[in-house]
């Protein structure tokens, strides 16, 4: 049970933060950051959407669905708490739905609202895209800085690292030799013909 | 004098290709030119190296997200020469003959491979394409050819303009090139036009166009805030005697359907017929050991590949499909490509996946492998499927984002005839990088924003038929004297290779027509400028074929 007053009022800043963070986890999972961590599922090693920066990206009003997010968390809470009674799963109550599901139904929940045809499709797209980029691209932070910082996902993927004039330049690019028979119809200046 | 009515001799609606070779002509033909763009003016040292919401990567780019099509285009001064690839093929011959969806030539019967070849000698000295070397392709160009080699396949490096003795190869030609090795137009066309009076004004984003009592047009823009796209900053109108419009073919017929309601009727085909190019993207992930076993592939320094980063996007394709005695929508051409994080990862999809293929724990382990990855571009004869719905309060796109991203009106649902083509290259794309275990490949998602497309064409085309097209065989707008369009909206269908150069050349060709109207409006304007460069050459092949272009 959890203690009265410890937490905000029901659906408020933490749950929606907690819930939002179970779902960027869901789309690039990541490590719990304590052992008590109930928004990371806890299914990867290293980390994730949420270590990369998923809510200050989702939060930063460049984006323009920083003032939809809260209640699109409310919303995938209720969506959480529809799919249970269907499976007839028992929430813990302590968390918001979302984040009582088990990663599987995590994922699941979130294939049914992304699937062509859901009316809402549009919306969980988009908090899909912007919880990837946090991982892909680190769009809320310059990349030579974030690298810098050691983005977890700009590291993990092994993008190129800008020089200290801030620019990625490569020396090295090609090698140098012919792999494959011209296309016989190819004209003087190159192109088909 | 706020209230004074600004007038010019010619409009041009976007910067891009279409724009900015019509108003270097027109204005070194003596005409005074005002060119309005939505864009950010932006200088090479502001191109960077960073995927910063902000940084010139999404200042410059425009992703609009349809109803089954999503369109990545320009927005900027020199519009999508500042973002694209730079690969410059001409169109195959077979391409000026295909029917399409319309069941008879679609193309002007004016227009054919031999008599656009002038105009794209003229495109490729002004735009200083290069034929390309093997030593002048990237690892990932290396690969592919080496894997279509492996599976009895040709290659072919891809025509470019980029100067390689500037290029650094660090594939972030999508944020403007820094080192000013793209050969975009603002290395052009553009000094040469402003240098001959051309004014450019950047953030001017059209709205419509009306008529003036006088019979001239009137043209409506709101300026927009030059780091939230979504803010408006003002609004103001010009008057001009011709309207050239080159807002890119995700905008050019929005421009007209608003227009509809002052100038009359449009014709049928505005904001129908689009084509995405027949684009489809593979990703291929890469067994690096079999890359240097099966291929005998090594950078020298312990690695065979491992390198998706490294390049300037698409340096060769395979063209063995571009054969004109094939089937129509049997053609196709298969092109190394790279594509940046942010816009693309997420619908790289998971090979042999249990769970989700798009996100998840399994998607998670192919991103830790994203330098092993070839991307395979495919272009695909569609079906001219796209169709516009009514226009967004502005502009072409609500905005969602500052910049960058909006949603916009196009509708795509494919036929059979193009899911028929993209199934039968993705099929191919697979026979060969699978061969041996080389690679394992799968398309991207379509069920996320639906198809995807860097190269909308066709959504103002031109044509003989007035039903089927909106533009007449020298890209003026029917019904509608004086207004033309230059952009890839006027190229009636897919090419199967990338259209720059093709949309470039038509842009060439529709000028001295365009000459020929503005001389009919009083305005004192010749045509026969030569390249941006001074060069000559291309100029001496097209003067025998002007008179031809010049009655209407």
């Amino acid at each position: 049970m959890r203690e009265e007053n410890a937490r905000v009022a029901p659906n408020g800043e933490e749950d929606r933060t907690m819930t939002l963070e179970a779902y960027a986890d869901t789309i690039v999972p990541g490590r719990k950051r304590t052992a008590e961590d109930r928004a990371i599922a806890g299914v990867s090693t290293d980390g994730g959407a949420v270590e990369a920066g998923a809510l200050e990206l989702l939060r930063w009003d460049a984006t323009g669905i920083h003032d939809g997010v809260d209640d699109l968390a409310d919303l995938a809470n209720t969506h959480a708490e529809a799919y249970a009674a269907e499976l007839g799963l028992a929430l813990d109550e302590d968390v918001p739905p979302f984040v009582a599901l088990d990663y599987g139904h995590r994922v699941a929940l979130i294939q049914r609202l992304t699937t062509p045809g859901h009316p809402e499709k549009d919306f969980w797209v988009m908090l899909s895209l912007f919880c990837n980029m946090a991982y892909d691209s680190a769009a809320h932070l310059h990349t030579a800085e974030a690298m810098a910082a050691g983005h977890p996902g700009l590291l993990a993927m092994g993008l190129p690292r800008p020089g200290a004039d801030g620019l990625v330049q490569f020396e090295d690019y090609g090698y140098g030799r012919a792999f494959a028979r011209l296309h016989p119809d190819t004209t003087a200046s190159g192109s088909p013909a | 004098m706020s209230n004074a009515v600004e007038r010019t001799d010619v409009l041009v609606i976007g910067s891009g290709f279409g724009g900015a070779i019509t108003a270097y002509h027109l204005a070194a033909g003596g005409a005074k030119v005002t060119v309005l763009e939505r864009g950010p003016w932006l200088q090479s040292s502001e191109f960077e190296h960073d995927y910063k919401l902000g940084s010139s990567y999404t200042r410059a780019f425009d992703f609009t997200v349809g109803d089954g099509m999503s369109v990545l285009g320009g927005n900027c001064v020199g519009g999508g020469s500042v973002v694209y690839f730079a690969a410059m093929p001409r169109a195959p011959r077979f391409v000026f003959d295909r029917h399409g969806s319309i069941g008879r030539r679609m193309w002007p019967e004016a227009v054919s491979r031999d008599t656009l070849d002038p105009w794209y000698d003229r495109v490729e000295e002004s735009l200083s394409i290069e034929k390309q070397d093997w030593s002048d392709v990237s690892y990932a160009g290396g690969l592919w050819a080496a894997a279509c080699n492996h599976s009895g396949r040709t290659a072919n490096p891809l025509p470019a303009a980029v100067d390689n003795t500037k290029c650094v190869n660090c594939n972030f030609m999508m944020a403007g090139c820094r080192f000013e090795a793209k050969q975009s137009l603002l290395l052009n066309y553009l000094p040469a036009a402003l240098a001959h009076g051309a004014e450019v004004r950047p953030l001017h984003e059209v709205q419509y166009i009306s008529r003036t009592p006088d019979g001239d047009y009137r043209v409506h823009f709101n300026i927009v805030h030059d780091e939230d796209y979504r803010l408006q900053a003002g609004s103001g109108t010009i008057d001009a005697k011709i309207v050239v419009i080159a807002a890119g073919a995700g905008a050019t017929p929005v421009i007209l359907q608003r227009s509809e309601a002052h100038l009359g009727t449009m014709p049928h085909a505005v904001g129908r017929y689009f084509s995405g190019n027949g684009e489809r993207l593979n990703t291929a992930i890469i067994d690096e050991e079999k890359a240097a076993a099966l291929l005998g592939l090594d950078r020298g320094n312990g690695l065979a590949y491992a390198a998706n980063a490294i390049g300037k996007g698409p340096t060769v394709a395979n063209w063995d499909r571009l054969d004109g005695s094939l089937p129509e929508y049997t053609r196709y051409s298969l092109e190394q490509l790279y594509f940046p994080p942010g816009l693309g990862t997420i619908l790289a999809q998971v090979p042999d996946a249990t769970g989700p293929t798009w996100f998840g724990a399994e998607k998670k382990e192919i991103l830790k492998r994203w330098t092993s990855w070839l991307t395979i571009f495919t272009m695909i004869e569609d079906d001219n499927e796209g169709v516009f719905g009514p226009p967004p309060a502005t502009g072409n796109a609500h905005r969602i984002s500052q910049q960058m991203l909006g949603r916009g009106n196009l509708s795509y649902q494919p036929t059979g005839n193009t899911q028929k083509a993209w199934d039968m290259s993705d099929a191919e794309v697979k026979e060969i990088l699978e061969k041996d275990g080389l690679a394992k490949v799968m398309p991207w998602t379509n069920d996320l924003v639906g198809a995807y497309t860097v190269h909308p064409l066709a959504s103002c085309r031109m044509g003989d038929d007035p039903h089927t097209s909106a533009l007449d065989d020298r890209n003026e707008l029917r019904g509608h004297p004086g207004i033309f369009v230059t952009d890839g909206s006027s190229v009636p269908g897919a090419l199967t290779v990338n259209p720059a150069m093709t949309i470039s050349a038509l842009a060439e060709r529709a000028v001295p027509g365009i000459v020929a109207a503005a001389r009919e409006k009083g305005v004192d304007v010749t045509y026969g400028a030569p390249a941006p460069s001074g060069g000559k050459a291309g100029r001496r092949g097209v003067l025998p074929l002007v008179d031809g272009l010049t009655n209407r």
